[in-house]
């Protein structure tokens, strides 16, 4: 706490002391802040520093970079490039069909379907982990009723070697809720696109192609590389429904992390799996800087 | 002057079961500034937009000059349009919006920068072009829109309403500024508004529409002092409507017979409606007709409000150095100094 304290002249001068503790206002601003600053310090900044403290850190407690030889080695790197791989493919499948998805729902659909979508939308976005495994084990497994019910009508889902603990298995699974998370955060971007920036520019002679060309889709992009960014971070690290589909057994880094946390694999390198958390955590910022980018430009126009 | 620029007929259009527009007809002049005016959900911004090709008609027909431009899609019809606010593509630079008609209509670079330059100048943003919408007051964004939407040079300016979202000083800066570039630039120019003041003050013709009908198109002058019907008297200006009694082509009012301009009510009891301008007063204490009841000052002249002695309110306008005398709870006697009235069955 600061004291705002008198100049020395004025202090002298004889008028009545008002000298006392007194808070100073850029503290005032600060004190509100400070639960979240603590929650922030305890629970984001303390662990990350623990986590690339500990990462460099070899058996016996000295210094060593092994951990990350190791962790960019067979088969490790394999898993950062399917997670990569996995987090973009289900992003870009998620964000270009979802984005579609919510301008006609935006702009066509009735309040009735627009409602009615959007509490699907919510569920279906938060269903995740084992018991989304279970849902889809359940209709396109080996047994699943659908499998069963498309053999009754001669489709074989697995005459073509399809499985669900497949990377396109695995892929499907994820669509289930990464189109509904795009569809809900991409949905308010599509409703502040003004019905008269299109009518002023169809009036100023583009046609429907050159006002998404000119002025649509710049106004949008910021928002769709954000909720791409997410849909992206959602499939680059989500860990319990590949688990339960695959048994842990596809190589991908959250699943390697796991299997290294819980003792499951045989490593040398106690810390290895820390050096795999901070790799995932510099992946995941520099997924961000194309939207930092592209923020600082769109700043320009919006604040 | 030739009223046959633009030919817009038997318009009509539906929204639902709502009608928005029904069987409108327009001739609007080469250069010619024409305001339609009425209350809201009258079709007045349905009839402008149907004309810059926003909407489609369920019927009628819209031409320019002999261009037949009823199935003309909007951005082949060459119009410029101003809307109520919030129009500038708020991801394009000032110079970039006022450039932007000219970009679709691929003129090159230098010359589309060097219009959008001369069309900022003229509405004095140039300064500003380098800037974002964002950056600008709602007054500077509506000129930009205005400029944007002349820097092509369109066959037909529609505004829909420009005014409508900014405070009383800049509303009225911007309406002489539209004036002055529609007469400068000889732009054939629609304006529709809901604000009386604005539409005759810079319009060369005034269409009043009620319920998707132009129930009059005359010039400003005219459609003060020669309402065509009850509607638009009460519409335009401010109406006294007292009671007086009709016998024929005649209706007695304040002890005067005046005649009667529409023929369609029957004898009797009637409204009959008179402009404060023509309503004078007297002070009397005998005969007295009604009592002041307060005086405002508007300037050169005075709005004296008077209650008869049934209640009815009646405005009277009189010069400032005239109406010093009637202060209130003053009697008066009221006379009348109009020959014809207009009157509906009360």
């Amino acid at each position: 706490m600061s004291l705002v304290v008198q100049e020395s002249g004025k202090a002298n001068s004889g008028a009545p002391s008002t000298r006392g503790a007194t808070i100073h206002p850029a503290l005032l601003t600060f004190i509100p802040l400070l639960p979240f600053i603590l929650i922030f310090g305890f629970f984001f900044i303390y662990p990350i520093a623990a986590l690339v403290y500990v990462s460099f850190l070899s058996n016996e407690n000295t210094f060593t970079i092994s951990n990350y030889v190791t962790a960019f080695s067979k088969p490790y790197n394999q898993g950062f490039w399917n997670s990569v791989k996995l987090g973009l493919l289900s992003a870009l499948m998620g964000a270009i069909p979802g984005a579609i998805a919510a301008y006609f729902l935006e702009i066509k659909g009735s309040v009735k379907i627009r409602r009615v979508i959007a509490a699907l939308n919510g569920v279906l976005a938060n269903t995740g982990g084992v018991p989304l495994a279970f849902m889809f084990t359940a209709a396109l497994g080996i047994q699943g009723f659908i499998t069963v019910a498309l053999k009754y009508v001669g489709i074989d889902l697995y005459a073509n070697q399809f499985s669900l603990a497949t990377f396109s298995g695995v892929l499907i699974v994820y669509l289930y809720f990464q189109l509904p998370l795009m569809i809900i955060v991409f949905s308010p971007a599509i409703t502040s696109l003004r019905k008269e920036w299109r009518e002023a520019a169809s009036n100023l002679g583009a046609s429907r192609s050159k006002y998404w060309r000119h002025v649509g889709l710049p106004i949008l992009f910021p928002s769709f590389l954000a909720s791409f960014l997410l849909l992206f971070a959602s499939g680059f690290s989500a860990y319990a429904t590949v688990n339960a589909l695959t048994v842990g057994n596809f190589p991908l880094t959250p699943l390697q992390i796991g299997g290294l946390l819980d003792g499951n694999v045989s490593a040398t390198q106690l810390h290895l799996g820390k050096a795999l958390g901070v790799v995932m955590i510099v992946i995941s910022a520099l997924a961000v800087v194309p939207y930092l980018l592209i923020q600082r430009r769109v700043a320009r126009w919006t604040s | 002057m030739s009223q046959n620029y633009l030919k817009v007929k038997g318009l009509s259009k539906k929204f639902g079961n709502v009608v928005a527009l029904n069987n409108f007809s327009l001739e609007v002049a080469r250069g010619e500034l024409v305001t339609l005016l009425g209350p809201s959900g009258c079709g007045k911004t349905t009839a402008l937009r149907l004309v810059a090709g926003l909407e489609r008609q369920d019927s009628g027909t819209i031409f320019l000059e002999s261009r037949d431009l009823t199935l003309i899609p909007a951005h082949h019809r060459n119009m410029g349009m101003v809307f109520q606010a919030y129009s500038l593509f708020p991801n394009l630079t000032v110079a970039e919006n006022v450039a932007f008609g000219l970009q679709m209509r691929k003129v090159d670079r230098s010359a589309r920068i060097k219009k959008a330059h001369e069309l900022l100048d003229l509405v004095g943003l140039d300064s500003q072009s380098a800037r974002f919408p964002h950056q600008l007051s709602g007054g500077q964004q509506q000129r930009v829109a205005l400029a944007r939407a002349l820097a092509f040079e369109p066959e037909i300016l529609l505004l829909d309403e420009p005014l409508s979202a900014l405070d009383a000083q800049v509303r009225s800066n911007l309406r002489e500024e539209i004036r002055r570039l529609q007469l400068s630039l000889g732009t054939t120019t629609l304006f529709v508004t809901h604000d009386q003041e604005e539409a005759m003050s810079i319009s060369d013709r005034v269409g009043v529409m009620n319920e998707g009908r132009l129930e009059q198109i005359d010039t400003p002058d005219d459609l003060y002092n020669h309402p065509k019907n009850v509607f638009i008297a009460n519409f335009v200006g401010l109406m006294n409507q007292v009671s007086g009694t009709k016998t024929g082509k005649s209706v007695s009012v304040f002890g005067a017979n005046l005649k009667v301009k529409n023929e369609v009510v029957t004898d009797g009891r009637v409204l009959v409606y008179i402009r404060p301008e023509f309503v004078e007063l007297e002070c009397t204490e005998s005969d007295a007709d009604a009592k002041v009841i307060s005086r405002l000052f508007l300037g050169s002249v005075s709005q004296v409000i008077c209650q008869l002695n049934d209640g009815t309110i009646v405005h009277s306008l009189l010069s400032s150095r005239m109406s010093a005398e009637f202060a209130p709870g003053i009697r008066v006697k009221i006379r009348v100094n109009e020959d014809e009235v207009l009157v509906s069955n009360g």
